[in-house]
């Protein structure tokens, strides 16, 4: 071997160096990669993580399997303030997220943190609002039920699962003031833990109203419990529901759309989150998620990237607003 | 009878090998999990559940590992709370009071064997509830509104003062320095966050498994650490084996605490919300009330350790009636099974035994299975349990600060929580050289949220009249019970001072 040959292949092994870096810097290559579910195991944010970590493993998107890790506390804001200080520049992590983000971050309930500091990733799903009373209420619509509040806010209790100022409240907020209640304060709200808590106090006949998601009212409407008087979707939903009127129809133009999706660090790079967009897209596209919406009572809500950094952005800013005149915050 | 039918095929559902198999292994972790201080049935299974998953278990296995680790948790532990005077889970709490004095007396053989035993009792008949008032069941906890839950924690205060008991004030202060912890967190009805200071980890509140650990488990390790490492109380006591069977005499003597054990407890679990502890606390209170004529509950008597063991074992039964009927947890691990249930696409609900119903008696058979399993368990490996006292606690303390520790770094992975159970540690240490109680600190940490919460939902529903509270017959019963069992041990306890004097000097440090 002579010297020229030496050097010859030491310049193709200098090119190749040269390169490697640039090429995984062009298109990501995802490593160990990681979900967190901000919550103890068994919640919603936890579904969402096992459920897409488990689809996109199964599509092969991911190497091997990805880890999904349990960080609980502050309603998220742990994890949150985790994402930002400790994993901002991570390319391999997403995080479960879901309208009780939005929520409390246009409520401050994360000190010291806003929407800005991460990525907003994609959309998977939605859970419409629904608006129930028991079977046998003499109340059949939702402006009946809000005529009454009207006449004596004192009369109607409504039940829902998230605390005061969650998304459960701030549904029948936005209804009655669509339906023309004028102070919003007025309306008994009463916080219980948990959608199927709140239901069985319906059905008690404790409070007159409920609020919450369809899939957490699906097995007492399948059962005729309680009588769904209006949807809080675009249009009407299919399979069981498709016999509830939605508030629209109603004459009341209101959606309440609890959806379940993801955020990734801000610091990560566009590649990486170009790569995760489109695996969440396979993700959302493929059959075995629709099955799992259709099993778990999620309606579509199809937004990415982009669309879904102005979605999340947009109802922060509507929630705040409300929550504003409610008082919650100043 | 349809429920007998529906069960003959659920049986059919749980005897195979992988059921059966599934049944033991789940029996047997769940014993070592809630034998095993911090790691308590609700954590266990939350543990097991991404085994369940990556097994890719259908749902029928999956439930059956999960609930044989439930009921298992029950049984292992009243394992610590004997032999160390540390709660294996909280529902063990109760179990310490008569427990570890017993095993002081070197009678832990027999406390562990007849603690086994009224576990069985419990949980079998609790099953056999499950089996045939699931429906109606479902009934009863729509009574319960938030006024009649407000009257029901009011009962379980007002009668504290007879467990706690040598000292009411006392009682009285940890109970309330316990309802304080409990409020720590963002409100629920507001949205406003209360003494957090800011600090985002606060916002959820305090873990009562965080508050448990720190209490009971780190306290006894800076107890130890006082005593300059060379002994502390248990380590002065030699304690004896004792007989692994009990005799005749105490298992009558006990049959009817456990009777009257298993109905309270079971009540208790199918409460929404209430759960295992407040079905032993209520389970020991309440036999406490009736049996106690010589004072000698607190001291060591074996019928304080069967009611409390057949309430918690029933109430874990109870707990799945309204999960499986409602799709409302009666506690946190039947919440924990809750979400298992969900994730494996199955909606709890009322429809729930119409449409799965082989996921639900293939259920409540392995329960039966899982039981007797247990007590095949229980019974002949109590020799093997006790060794455990056997250990010096130079080396035994080092593994309970380590696995209290690793528990609940486990259960959040949050390095904060560690802080705040070295914090419960110290404070434990504190309470308990001025002889404050423990026992009320961790009822008001425990009961107080709910506590609260049913309060001012009621009086949110009522528009803030008080009158609601005493509304119906169900909440004026369980005032008169709470002002009887608190007023009457006033009065009773004139007669008796003398004697609880002298309860005050022979009781353990912790067991108050």
């Amino acid at each position: 071997m002579n010297f020229l040959a030496i050097t010859r292949r030491a310049i193709v092994i200098g090119a190749f160096l040269a390169v490697a870096p640039l090429s995984t810097a062009n298109a990501f290559e995802p490593g160990n990669t990681e979900c967190i579910a901000p919550a103890n195991a068994g919640g919603g944010w936890d579904f969402t993580c096992r459920q897409v970590a488990k689809t996109l493993q199964d599509l092969k998107l991911v190497p091997g399997t990805m880890q999904v890790t349990n960080l609980a506390g502050g309603g998220g804001g742990v994890a949150y303030a985790e994402v930002i200080n400790k994993r901002n520049d991570d390319n391999n992590l997403i995080v479960a997220a879901s309208s009780a983000t939005s929520t409390r971050l246009a409520q401050g309930a994360y000190p010291g943190n806003d929407m800005t500091q991460v990525r907003w990733l994609a959309s998977v799903g939605a859970d419409y609002g629904v608006i129930a009373v028991a079977k046998d209420s003499d109340i059949n619509t939702l402006p009946e039920l809000l005529a009454k509040i009207k006449a004596d806010p004192t009369s109607i209790s409504v039940a829902g699962g998230s605390a005061v100022g969650g998304w459960d409240h701030l549904k029948v907020l936005l209804a009655a003031k669509k339906g023309g209640i004028d102070d919003v304060r007025t309306i008994k709200y009463v916080a219980f833990d948990g959608g199927g808590e709140a239901v069985t106090q319906l059905l008690a006949g404790s409070v007159q109203a409920f609020t919450g998601d369809a899939s957490e009212a699906k097995g007492f409407v399948d059962s005729g419990d309680i009588k769904v008087i209006a949807v809080l979707a675009p249009e009407r939903l299919s399979g069981d529901f498709a016999s509830f009127p939605t508030a629209k129809e109603q004459g009341i133009d209101v959606i309440g759309a609890n959806w379940r999706g993801f955020y990734v660090p801000g610091g990560m790079s566009d590649d990486a989150y170009n790569y995760w967009v489109d695996a969440v897209g396979k993700v959302y596209d493929s059959q075995e998620w629709k099955d799992v919406m259709a099993s778990n009572g999620l309606a579509p809500l199809n937004l990415r990237g982009n669309d879904f950094q102005a979605f999340v952005k947009e109802s922060v800013d509507s929630i705040q607003a409300l929550s504003k005149e409610i008082g919650l915050i100043k | 009878m349809d429920s007998l039918q529906s069960l003959a095929d659920g049986f059919a559902i749980a005897l195979t090998w992988q059921n059966l198999g599934l049944a033991l292994i789940g029996c047997f972790l769940g014993t070592i999990i809630g034998a095993l201080p911090g790691l308590g049935p609700s954590n266990g299974v939350a543990i097991l559940i991404p085994l369940a998953f990556s097994l890719g278990l259908p749902a029928t296995p999956a439930l059956i590992l999960l609930t044989s680790v439930y009921y298992g948790a029950m049984y292992g532990g009243r394992i610590s709370s004997i032999l160390l005077n540390i709660p294996g889970d909280e529902p063990a709490l109760m179990t310490t009071l008569d427990g570890y004095p017993m095993a002081r007396k070197g009678q832990a053989g027999e406390a562990l064997a007849i603690s086994g035993i009224a576990s069985f009792v419990g949980a079998f008949f609790a099953t056999w509830g499950l089996v045939f008032l699931a429906p109606q069941l479902v009934k009863v906890a729509l009574l319960f509104g938030p006024a009649e839950y407000f009257a029901l924690f009011t009962l379980a205060f007002a009668t504290l003062g007879g467990i706690a008991s040598r000292n009411q004030a006392k009682a009285a202060f940890a109970a309330a320095l316990g309802l304080a912890i409990a409020m720590i967190g963002v409100d629920g009805q507001t949205g406003v966050p209360r003494f957090t200071f800011g600090e985002v980890h606060f916002y959820d509140g305090i873990d009562f498994l965080v508050a448990i650990v720190g209490l009971f488990a780190l306290s006894e390790v800076f107890i130890f650490l006082e005593h300059g490492g060379k002994g502390d109380a248990k380590g002065e006591t030699k304690v004896k084996l004792g007989r692994i069977t009990p005799p005749a005499s105490m298992l009558r003597e006990t049959s009817g605490s456990m009777a009257r054990g298993t109905l309270l407890g079971f009540i208790a679990g199918v409460l929404p919300g209430a759960g295992a502890s407040l079905g032993s606390f209520i389970a020991y209170s309440f036999e406490k009330r009736l049996k106690d004529r010589n004072g000698t509950f607190g001291k060591g008597d074996p019928r304080g350790v069967a009611a409390p063991e057949a309430g918690n074992n029933a109430a874990a039964g109870g707990a799945l009636v309204p999960m499986l009927a409602l799709g409302v947890p009666g506690s946190g691990t039947t919440a924990v099974l809750l979400a298992m249930l969900l994730a494996l696409n199955i909606t709890p609900g009322p429809l729930l035994f119409q449409n799965n119903p082989d996921v639900v008696w293939g259920l409540i058979a392995a329960l039966f299975i899982g039981n007797f399993m247990l007590l095949a368990m229980n019974i002949p490996m109590v020799g093997l349990f006790v060794r455990l006292l056997l250990i010096p606690p130079r080396y035994l303390m080092p593994a309970v600060a380590m696995i209290s520790f690793v528990g609940i770094y486990g259960i959040s992975g949050s390095t904060f929580d560690l802080m705040v159970m070295i914090a419960f540690g110290v404070g434990g240490w504190v309470l308990r050289k001025l002889d404050v109680p423990l026992v009320p600190v961790i009822m008001g940490v425990l009961l107080g949220d709910q506590m609260e919460k049913n309060l001012r939902r009621a009086l949110t529903i009522s528009d803030g009249d008080i009158s609601t509270l005493f509304a119906s017959p169900l909440s004026i019963g369980l005032w008169t019970l709470a002002i009887v069992g608190f007023i009457l041990p006033l009065i009773v306890g004139r007669y008796f001072r003398p004697k609880l004097a002298d309860t005050a000097k022979n009781e353990p440090n912790i067991g108050d």
